[in-house]
């Protein structure tokens, strides 16, 4: 057997392939493992997904077992490709908030924020977004990553067992989705974030469900200390399980929640800070032993620095109640704004009272945006920020049509999910979703 | 007052032309039609442009409005010439003692720098720029691939977002290829990070990285025929019926560019 001296990852001497094992012909699997044992070649190959429960969505692992461990394990992705950058090509750019917020659907504030920040750093509005609009965008993005986590956790949790993490954690982000649902209409899937600020303002109700969410969250958050962080089969299951460690991480490009439970402090936040992060009050949580485990203690106490920002976000919207959360450039500000009508959002009566009444420049700003769009200069722009995962960027380019020239969104899961073979070849077939759990890919963001 | 002598009559076409030549034709403009400094941006004389956009409206949909015959030159943004200020000017020149000659363009736009680098040097100047304690960009993001059909020669651009940890510094390098020989050497033996994204960039560009040890498609099926991404590739879609109306797809819509 030859082995290609081009391939970085081959091993020596190994086979291609070997005799392929079915029960299709109506065969007994009695005979089928009566036959292997007689063989003496104990390479059990095995294809994990793509419609596997513990994959996090449509992840296909193609394993390769001796007995119950893993010899070698090499992912499979694609299955939830959407064409959603080619799509953007065809969009505007404020229509581009809709299609990246559909890729890591878990977090979907972030990838507007990447998408969004990128998008004025073509524009060259940077410094001119609102005070306001930034600490709302810090508010939804600190919710969305204390979401984020939990389903990190609960659904890592549901898959060793722990079924009580899964209901509670679905139960605390219930709390976060109604407050992004009173504030943009949408549980997911939002188009919050927008090239210039946020499409709309907190409603009136807004800080005193933030209150109520607050006082909700301290509450609960600590049970999810109490169930897990010394109960003995869940560290049973996580502890020196994908062990990845800090060289492995800088090589396969692996940043957020590993990275740090690799004991690296790395966070943009405070590293490369965006929104007004450097403002806000926070530590960056890291821990020492590179395994699933210190990563569910990584993203348990980052919920609690989450809870930190805000709350000193709450603060600060607070005292800016009445400040404009959209730049205030009527080429690019989005001119319509929102209503909550009986029959849920809908446009403004006043502000339609405005521009087909009061203002004809109303009306033309209006008109040019909504079917045309506005125009970005030429260049490219590359922004990245921290999300849960990881660092998520998007990588635009902008030939100065209405329309992005091109989008590339970074995802953090898709570096992670390289990192596989790494943690989980040696192991045992049982810990391959405690790791990929521990990683918290999410396909939609993988694929995109 | 003499009615001859109105303002702006002189641009009325109400006047019978005798001239069929000189009457106004739909999509032509008018010789009165003062050129719009907004609408024409002066190309820089050095570049060359790559990327134009004729008219209002996208590719092979009528234009009705006047502005067919206007061909916007995109004005990328122009290169830079040392000094740069702040520390890009350290890694321009510790790269060149590296590396003898490894720019073709260096931009800096937006607090971005873009070094350019010609193919045959890419390996190099990434081992370079890993390896020296002074750059010391350990960490490879994103390798994303952008087609640019209009740019003879060098129609696929590969871009390389790179991180330095050490530093706390980015940097993106860019490599160019034509589409006739679409090869670009692989990064992954320098940064194994970039295999998957290579694999994608030829999976969605078609741009085959020498020397990857698995480059296969990675989003599109493995029997998938072309490279969607790339600008000549249709978006597809099918003509929606509704209420009688036919809306056509959205890449053959009408829209504005």
């Amino acid at each position: 057997m030859t082995v290609d001296s081009n391939d970085l990852y081959a091993g020596t001497g190994e086979a291609t392939e070997g005799t392929v094992y079915t029960a299709m012909g109506g065969g007994d699997w009695a005979d089928i493992a009566t036959e292997q044992a007689e063989r003496g070649d104990e390479v059990l190959v095995i294809n994990m997904g793509p419609q596997h429960p513990s994959t996090h969505g449509v992840l296909r692992l193609m394993v390769e077992c001796d007995g119950e461990t893993v010899t070698s394990i090499r992912p499979g992705i694609g299955f939830l490709h959407t064409g959603i950058e080619k799509n953007m090509e065809y969009r505007s750019w404020t229509q581009g908030t809709t299609f990246v917020t559909r890729m890591d659907y878990v977090a979907p504030l972030f990838n507007e924020a990447a998408y969004c920040l990128s998008v004025e750093r073509l524009l060259g509005i940077e410094d001119k977004i609102p005070q306001r609009a930034n600490d709302i965008r810090v508010l939804v993005m600190e919710l969305c990553r204390i979401a984020s986590h939990l389903i990190a956790i609960g659904t890592g949790g549901m898959e060793i067992g722990a079924l009580t993490v899964m209901t509670i954690g679905f139960r605390e982000r219930e709390i976060i989705l109604d407050f992004l649902e009173a504030l943009t209409g949408l549980r997911m899937n939002h188009a919050y974030i927008r090239p210039g600020g946020v499409a709309i303002d907190l409603p009136e109700t807004g800080i005193a469900q933030l209150r109520d969410l607050i006082s909700w969250m301290e509450k609960h958050l600590p049970e999810y200390a109490a169930f897990c962080n010394e109960n003995p089969i869940f560290k049973g299951r996580m502890v020196g399980i994908g062990y990845q460690d800090l060289s492995a991480c800088f090589a396969l490009g692996v940043t957020g929640p590993i990275l740090r439970s690799a004991g690296y402090a790395w966070d943009l936040r405070k590293q490369q800070p965006y929104c007004g992060y450097e403002t806000y009050d926070f530590d960056v949580i890291t821990w020492d032993t590179a395994d699933a485990y210190g990563r569910f203690r990584v993203r348990l106490d980052e919920m609690w620095e989450s809870l930190k920002i805000v709350k000193q976000a709450t603060d600060r919207l607070e005292a800016s109640i009445g400040q404009p959360v959209m730049v205030d450039d009527p080429k690019i500000a989005w001119p319509a704004t929102l209503a909550l009508g009986p029959d849920g959002q809908g446009n403004s009566h006043e502000h339609i009272k405005h521009i087909m009444g009061e203002s004809m420049e109303a009306l033309i700003h209006h008109f040019k945006l909504v079917t045309e769009g506005f125009r970005v200069p030429p260049g490219q722009a590359y922004v990245p920020i921290e999300s849960p995962k990881g660092e998520l960027a998007c990588h635009v380019v902008s030939d100065g049509g209405t329309k992005p020239f091109r989008a590339h969104m970074r995802d953090p899961g898709f570096n992670h999910l390289q990192s596989v073979p790494i943690q989980c070849e040696g192991g045992m077939l049982a810990d391959i979703v405690v790791a990929i759990g521990s990683l918290d890919p999410v396909m939609g963001g993988v694929d995109r | 007052m003499s009615p001859e002598s109105l303002p702006g009559e002189e641009k009325s076409v109400s006047k019978p032309v005798t001239d069929v030549e000189a009457a106004p034709k739909a999509g032509v403009e008018r010789e009165d039609a003062q050129p719009d400094p907004i609408l024409t941006p002066a190309v820089p004389e050095q570049q060359q442009p790559v990327a134009t956009r004729k008219g209002m409206w996208s590719e092979g949909t009528g234009d009705t409005s006047g502005y067919s015959r206007i061909v916007r030159a995109t004005d990328w943004p122009a290169p830079s010439d040392p000094p740069f200020g702040s520390w890009y000017d350290q890694v321009h020149a510790r790269l060149a003692t590296l590396v003898p000659d490894p720019y073709s363009k260096v931009v800096l736009d937006r607090g971005e720098l873009t070094f350019h680098i010609p193919r045959e040097k890419l390996t190099e100047v990434m081992q370079a720029l890993r390896d020296d304690a002074l750059l010391r960009f350990e960490f490879c993001a994103s390798v994303s691939g952008v087609h640019y059909p209009d740019d003879a020669g060098a129609e696929l651009h590969v871009a390389y977002h790179l991180q330095s940890m050490t530093h706390n510094r980015r940097l993106r390098v860019e490599v160019s290829c034509p589409d006739a020989d679409p090869h670009v050497p692989s990064v992954v033996a320098i940064y194994p990070a970039a295999d998957w994204h290579e694999r994608e960039t030829w999976d969605m560009f078609g741009i085959i990285f020498d020397g990857h040890p698995h480059l296969t498609r990675i989003l599109m099926p493995d029997d998938w025929v072309g490279h969607p991404q790339r600008k000549d590739y249709p978006l597809g879609g099918i003509p929606i019926e509704y209420k009688g109306a036919t809306v056509p797809p959205v890449d053959e819509r009408r829209s504005y560019r």
